[in-house]
């Protein structure tokens, strides 16, 4: 049964990413580009990796749409024709994909027990988190815990993102006139009423999904995209002007660093303490606590510095749509 | 409780800076916290080199998890010279950038580049001193970001293209690493890199690992600029800002060199990648294609920016060439170029950085008679670029010297005398740039009385350069020391692999 969802989720994959390359109208690819991310999310929960796709579709088809949307509401919906010959290009993809099927031929079948990626390091987590760290969901042990300097690298990934938009697009001080006359979406009333019930619940299912990470797929990361989505969401419909009262992008950029701070203020008291760096078991008395503690905190600093830098991306770019209107 | 940390807090230490600058958001305190804990960066790396000089490592466990099932810092005496290279040349473009950049960012922008700078270094660092082949992707991404911001923030428009295409040709370099590093581990089933050049072993003719290390390679030389995969760099060089450009020729494309280093020799084995996949013919003829292509393309450019960039992907070919020898001399040689093209490109870039600073122009006729009105400058050029050329008493012929030996060694009389050969188009180059300073006169608009030597700010660390350049070419036992114990670091770890220790 799972290979049949596979194979038909494959083979969706594979129409919708040709449609992509062959459409010209950019609305629609980025449209597309929404349905491959749900496609790959989907492949991702037959695979179990749930935390992987709870990502992929709040990241992947959520923020990029909006990104890539607010992109093509300053660049235009076309495709400029290029002049270019492609054979040169196109023979290098057809060398690339071909290293890569030659690269299968030699790779361990899919799902077998005794794969190395299943008999080295993974017995271990296996085995012994659920007493050295005494979490249910092991995925957030391995990320936040063992391998939390990658996860604070991943941050700070984020942030220096944020860095970059912000040096380049501005950080939008006071509101300009036009702002103050928008009016959002006033005629779409089904929209508004929607977006007024659904706002609530969006905020909620991010402490949820923030604060459950430990014992359910979910996290930092993906709580800090859906509680952005629902800020967005509100610009969308109620006005940019709206949300920039609630949360100002001035706030906004001052957040950023400080889930950033927060996280490496979390491996400096246990430098303190003596430990390593990152290293949770002497936050507390009892280690699997002091565990608990260190991944509630990293993972709040996540979620901040997620949020802060989806929002702010957001704010920057909406920031751009708007001068590109006035001109 | 600080010799404890020694081997995480250069990456640390401008990690958590970064986010404090933006939260200070003040221009010059900016630069002074930057500067502090950049400074401290090269301290660190001092007690680094000179811990594991005797040939040992230093391990950390991130975390308190013993690897592989936890990330582990581990500095040898290769990797702990790359750093002291990187760190002393991202404080001294510091020092020279108060000035430099203050005059070609916005005012508005200036804690967001600090900020970005910081984390450029955090990510080189945390590349060249971790011993977990993702957690290197992972720093790789950061360095990579904020190199992309750093590129962008020029005053001059056209930097925007230039950085847009290092993002591309960057990401696609990275995206090909991590694919090579997932094939690894679909085959081992670990990260870390000793536990991966151990397991690897088993597997090692296996198609999926011979696709894998195709990938890294490929992914890693778009990174370094291996010709001729080195279209992006000219153009990212020309259009950052100057300080922004030191600061890169001096750290970026070295630190890419060491990943190449760490993966062949480290946890492929170089018996692997050079005895059975014959890897050093490809990597030897593009070695010597891109010095002499890339050192010609340089005599034709009027932009000095450019031309100094063309030169620097010929440099890369130098340092590519000692490796492709597969000997602890080619090794030592490569190393040594890591450090010297470091000091003299650095220094060169700075001098550059000068001219403009007053000229507002980098075009060669800019140069014109700059030689009188801008004295200490332009002779901190010529004394880079005779280092360059390779010149006795300067860094660069050290360089060539160790170069040319490990080929001789071989018995490689062709390789040695390209070498040589190659060297003469770097007499053509660094010649136009200095008959234009020094026997041509003034071109006729430019306002003669205005252009006055830099602030002494900006001179310091041009000549500190300057002056290393020649002290390192006079009293060469403490480089030549440092980058043979990291080359013997580098082979004893395949020997180690190889089972012969």
């Amino acid at each position: 049964m799972t290979v049949l969802i596979d194979l038909i989720l494959l083979a969706m994959l594979v129409i919708t990413a040709f449609r992509i390359i062959y459409i010209k109208d950019l609305f629609s690819v980025v449209m597309l580009f929404g349905i491959y991310s749900f496609l790959c999310a989907a492949l991702f929960v037959t695979l179990d990796a749930v935390d992987v796709a709870f990502t992929e579709a709040s990241v992947g088809a959520g923020i990029s749409t909006v990104l890539m949307l607010s992109t093509i509401a300053i660049t235009g919906r076309k495709e400029k024709l290029s002049l270019h010959s492609h054979t040169f290009a196109t023979l290098i993809v057809l060398l690339t994909g071909g290293a890569l099927i030659y690269g299968t031929f030699d790779m361990p079948l899919f799902g077998l027990a005794d794969n190395p990626v299943h008999e080295h390091v993974a017995p271990r987590y296996i085995e012994t988190s659920p007493t050295e760290i005494g979490l249910p969901n092991m995925v957030t042990s391995v990320l936040a815990s063992y391998r939390g300097f990658d996860t604070f690298g991943e941050t700070v990934v984020v942030f220096a993102a944020a860095i970059g938009v912000f040096s380049l697009l501005g950080v939008r001080g006071k509101p300009t006139e036009l702002l103050a006359q928008e009016q959002g979406l006033t005629q779409h009333k089904v929209l508004r009423v929607v977006a007024k019930i659904s706002i609530p619940l969006i905020i909620l299912f991010a402490l949820y999904v923030q604060f459950h990470g430990d014992f359910g797929p979910g996290g930092g990361f993906q709580a800090g995209v859906i509680a952005a989505a629902a800020f967005i969401l509100y610009a969308l419909t109620f006005s940019l002007r709206k949300a920039v009262g609630v949360v100002s992008p001035r706030f906004v950029k001052y957040l950023a660093p400080v889930g950033v701070l927060l996280y490496a203020s979390v491996g400096l008291v246990s430098m303190l303490n003596g430990a390593n760096f990152l290293d949770y078991n002497v936050l507390a008395a009892d280690p699997v606590d002091g565990q608990h503690y260190g991944i509630i905190i990293i993972e709040l600093g996540v979620g901040i510095t997620v949020f802060s830098v989806m929002l702010g991306i957001f704010y920057a770019f909406a920031g751009q749509v708007e001068k590109a209107n006035v001109q | 409780m600080f010799e404890q940390h020694l081997a995480v807090l250069p990456v640390l230490l401008p990690l958590i800076a970064a986010p404090l600058v933006v939260l200070i958001n003040k221009p010059r305190a900016a630069w002074l916290l930057s500067t502090l804990f950049v400074g401290a960066c090269v301290y660190i790396s001092f007690g680094l080199v000179s811990a594991t000089m005797d040939g040992g490592a230093l391990r950390y466990a991130l975390g308190g998890w013993e690897p592989p099932w936890g990330i582990e810092m581990r500095v040898d005496s290769a990797n702990a010279f790359v750093l002291l290279t990187v760190s002393v040349i991202a404080t001294l473009v510091l020092l020279f950038a108060k000035e430099s950049i203050a005059s070609e960012v916005a005012h508005k922008q200036l804690p967001l580049f600090y900020s970005a700078y910081l984390l450029c270094l955090a990510g080189l660092s945390g590349i060249l001193i971790t011993g977990d082949a993702f957690n290197l992707f992972v720093f790789l991404e950061i360095s990579s970001l904020a190199t992309y911001t750093l590129v962008s923030l020029a005053a001059d428009r056209r930097c925007l293209t230039a950085a847009f295409r290092y993002l591309v040709m960057g990401t696609i370099g990275a995206t090909f690493i991590l694919i090579g590093v997932g094939m690894l581990y679909m085959k081992t089933g670990t990260l870390n890199m000793l536990d991966l050049a151990e397991r690897i072993q088993a597997v090692e003719s296996h198609r999926t690992i011979n696709t894998g290390l195709a990938f890294i390679m490929v992914g890693v030389s778009i990174k370094l600029a291996l010709f001729p995969l080195h279209m992006w760099l000219p153009a990212a060089y020309s259009f950052a800002p100057s300080a922004v450009t030191a600061f890169l020729a001096g750290t970026a494309t070295k630190v890419a060199i060491y990943v190449m280093l760490r993966f062949v020799f480290t946890i492929f084995g170089a018996g692997y990648v050079f005895e059975q996949m014959n890897m050093e013919i490809i990597v030897l003829v593009l070695a010597l294609a891109g010095i002499f292509q890339c050192s010609f393309v340089a005599t034709t450019q009027s932009n000095i920016k450019t031309l100094l960039a063309y030169s620097s992907v010929a440099q890369v070919g130098y340092i590519i060439l000692g490796v492709s020898l597969v000997s602890l001399t080619g090794l030592t040689a490569s190393l040594l170029h890591i450090f010297n093209h470091a000091l003299m490109k650095a220094a060169l870039f700075m001098a550059v950085g000068a001219v403009f600073y007053r000229m507002g122009s980098v075009q060669i006729i800019a140069f014109q008679g700059l030689g009188r009105r801008m004295p200490w400058t332009m002779s901190a050029f010529t004394i880079a670029g005779l280092s360059i050329i390779g010149v006795p008493l300067t860094v660069g012929f050290i360089s060539k010297w160790y170069l040319v030996t490990a080929a001789l060694e071989q018995g490689n009389w062709l390789v040695a005398f390209l070498v040589l050969v190659a060297s003469l188009f770097a007499v053509v180059y660094i010649g136009k740039v200095i008959e234009a300073a020094y026997f041509k006169e003034p071109s006729e608009d430019a306002d003669a009385t205005k252009i006055k030597e830099v602030p002494v700010s900006m001179l310091i660390p041009m000549w500190l350069l300057v002056l290393a350049n020649i002290y390192f070419g006079i009293d060469t036992s403490l480089t030549v020391s440092a980058a043979t114990a990291g080359a013997e670091a580098l082979l004893n770890g395949s020997s180690l692999v190889g089972g012969v220790q």
